[in-house]
């Protein structure tokens, strides 16, 4: 279990103008600016849960997430992750929790995976026969075969990715902190490793608290969202409901046989777009029902499909300057 | 208890590990090794001085220099370390991180890393110094069996200590932007007080005072003079000895404190 008080956490910056004089004033003067990268944010999450953490850039996710791993010390609040609290480093700890940071890696460059899962395997005191049958497990799972015995820099982005999951789910840790595990990679691997993580998070029943810029990591894997801006706490629940509340519209996308008169889709809601027979509207919530009815019994429809909006747009409205999130307020 | 044997347990697999990167990093690996050839440098130096005619330097003639900067360079080679630039490189980078995460405790791990590099500079360095040391001046090394065991003991003071000091001035890394300026500031006082420009007993009375008091001396002179029998009393060497291993406990300790007080400030940059 994952609990969190009022975490702050503040970071003492150096700033100065570019250019030599600027350069030369700061040996002698240096200007410095406290920085409130979480400024008291507080959650829960149980055992099992798979929670989306999302906010702009410099929101304050990853700093928590270095929090929570112990990497970082609170500047106040308290953290708890499994009992422990995380930034005293405790071995057994460490042992139950895993970070993976998708802009950075932990394999041996210049050495085969292997290698590293065989230190790592030594570090975290994992048995012989338990390291075995997890990577064997993990291997079948990331498709690692012929993957390990490469040197790290020869593996390409995606292949490296899967290796760093491997290196850093050996020891069957119950916590994980995934901050950008898709980063760069293609559809494909990104798929692959969404699947992986879902089946991780089954099989251990495993926390898993994720970190991306891509929506569909979110949609495809978390019920539940925390949303965080500026380093404060705005928004804590189901994803849907973050969605409808923020959004209290659907798309709607029709198909058509033929030419429909004009003016006639302008009555049914907004056009979001109309080409080639292909029409797409956005229509409030509660007018989605008669709206359908009347397509179907009146116009040429073929095809017709209702899709929430992308999270990709609830988030730019959240994040949007100006803008107050009272509706993700209410929606928490 | 139970840390110290997982601890154990891990060491095989971090020495095997240490030792694939040293031979992954081989041309960095002898490059580095060069940079600690210059006690054969200053060999060159003092060998044609002390040459001259009923030139003598305190105890050093040529046989005695020749022996005293091989000995340096065997001792260097052996505890020499670039640990400063690795733990500066891995705050600088974020890539700390991954060594935190882990349930040893990171000064372990480097050590392992370093101590696994060792057997690779002996394979490269230390044939080649041996053969030149005992065919120029091989009536001067120690044989008695305590005294060498004493060698040993203080080899390993020395490595530790050398180890632990780099450790600490790495660490200072969490507190300013990088400590590889320190250390250039601590590679200065070394070279003079440690041995390792001149030998001590050369220096002016006032810096050989500073010299014996100092824990730098231990990195290096000490297991140098003893190797090349400069310690003709057993009591001599045990009671030096004793000092080195306190200075590696003092220092160990001064290592950990500025690590531990270094480590809250950690930002853990990138990512």
């Amino acid at each position: 279990m994952i609990r969190v008080d009022d975490l702050v956490k503040t970071f003492r910056v150096h700033r100065r103008p570019a250019g030599l004089g600027a350069a030369i004033r700061s040996i002698f003067h240096r200007k410095y600016e406290i920085v409130r990268a979480v400024a008291g944010v507080s959650f829960k999450i149980e055992r099992g849960e798979r929670v989306g953490f999302l906010g702009p850039n410099g929101a304050g996710k990853t700093t928590t997430l270095k929090v929570l791993s112990g990497l970082l010390h609170p500047t106040a609040g308290r953290v708890e992750v499994n009992g422990f609290e995380p930034r005293r480093r405790d071995p057994a700890f460490l042992k139950g929790i895993t970070l993976v940071m998708g802009q950075k890696n932990q394999l041996l460059w210049d050495l085969p995976a292997a290698e590293t899962y065989a230190l790592n395997r030594a570090l975290f005191d994992v048995p012989r026969d338990e390291y075995r049958e997890t990577l064997d497990e993990l291997s079948e799972l990331l498709d690692l075969a012929n993957l390990s015995t490469k040197p790290t820099r020869q593996l390409s982005l995606g292949e490296r990715m899967k290796c760093e999951l491997a290196a850093a789910l050996l020891h069957r840790p119950r916590t994980l902190f995934l901050d950008e595990p898709t980063i760069g990679l293609d559809v494909s691997m990104q798929v692959a490793i969404r699947e992986f993580i879902r089946s991780y998070n089954q099989r251990y029943e495993a926390t898993v608290l994720l970190t991306s810029h891509y929506m569909q990591d979110v949609t495809a894997l978390c019920p539940r969202v925390i949303v965080i801006d500026k380093g404060s706490l705005i928004y804590d629940g189901d994803l849907r409901a973050l969605v409808r509340k923020v959004h209290p519209n659907k798309l709607v996308s029709f198909t058509m046989a033929g030419p429909i008169g004009p003016g006639e889709l302008e009555r049914l809601g907004e056009v979001v777009s109309s080409e080639a027979g292909r029409v797409v509207l956005r229509v409030p919530q509660d007018r989605l029902r008669d709206l359908v009815s009347h397509a179907l019994a009146n116009l040429p429809v073929v095809d017709l499909s209702v899709e929430d909006p992308p999270v990709e747009d609830i988030m730019r409205e959240l994040f949007r300057p100006g803008s107050v999130p009272d509706a993700a307020a209410e929606a928490g | 208890m139970t840390r110290v044997r997982a601890t154990l347990r891990a060491t095989p697999t971090m020495l095997r590990v240490g030792l694939a990167e040293t031979v992954a990093y081989r041309v960095e690996f002898v490059i580095w090794m060069l940079t600690t050839t210059l006690p054969l440098i200053m060999l060159g130096l003092w060998t044609s001085v002390a040459s001259e005619p009923g030139k003598q330097f305190a105890q050093f003639g040529e046989r005695e220099f020749v022996a005293y900067y091989i000995g340096a360079l065997i001792v260097r080679n052996l505890t020499g370390s670039w640990v400063v630039w690795q733990i500066n490189e891995e705050i600088r980078r974020g890539m700390l991180s991954f060594r935190l995460l882990r349930p040893i405790h990171p000064f372990v791990t480097y050590a392992a890393t370093h101590i696994s590099s060792v057997p690779m500079r002996g394979l490269v360095a230390l044939p080649f110094a041996v053969i030149l040391l005992f065919s120029t001046a091989g009536d001067l090394i120690i044989t008695d069996p305590a005294l060498i065991g004493v060698l040993a003991a203080s080899l390993l003071g020395a490595w530790l200590l050398t180890f632990f000091m780099l450790v600490m001035i790495g660490s200072l890394g969490l507190f300013v932007d990088k400590s590889t300026a320190v250390f250039d500031v601590y590679m200065g006082i070394f070279a003079v007080l440690s041995g390792y420009l001149i030998p001590l007993a050369l220096l002016p009375d006032w810096a050989q005072s500073i010299a014996r008091v100092a824990p730098f001396r231990y990195m290096l002179a000490f297991p140098v003079e003893l190797a090349i029998g400069f310690y003709h009393a057993r009591g001599d060497a045990l009671r030096d000895l004793g000092v080195q291993w306190l200075w590696v406990t003092i220092v160990i300790a001064a290592a950990l404190v500025v690590w531990r007080a270094g480590i809250r400030r950690y930002e853990a940059f990138g990512s």
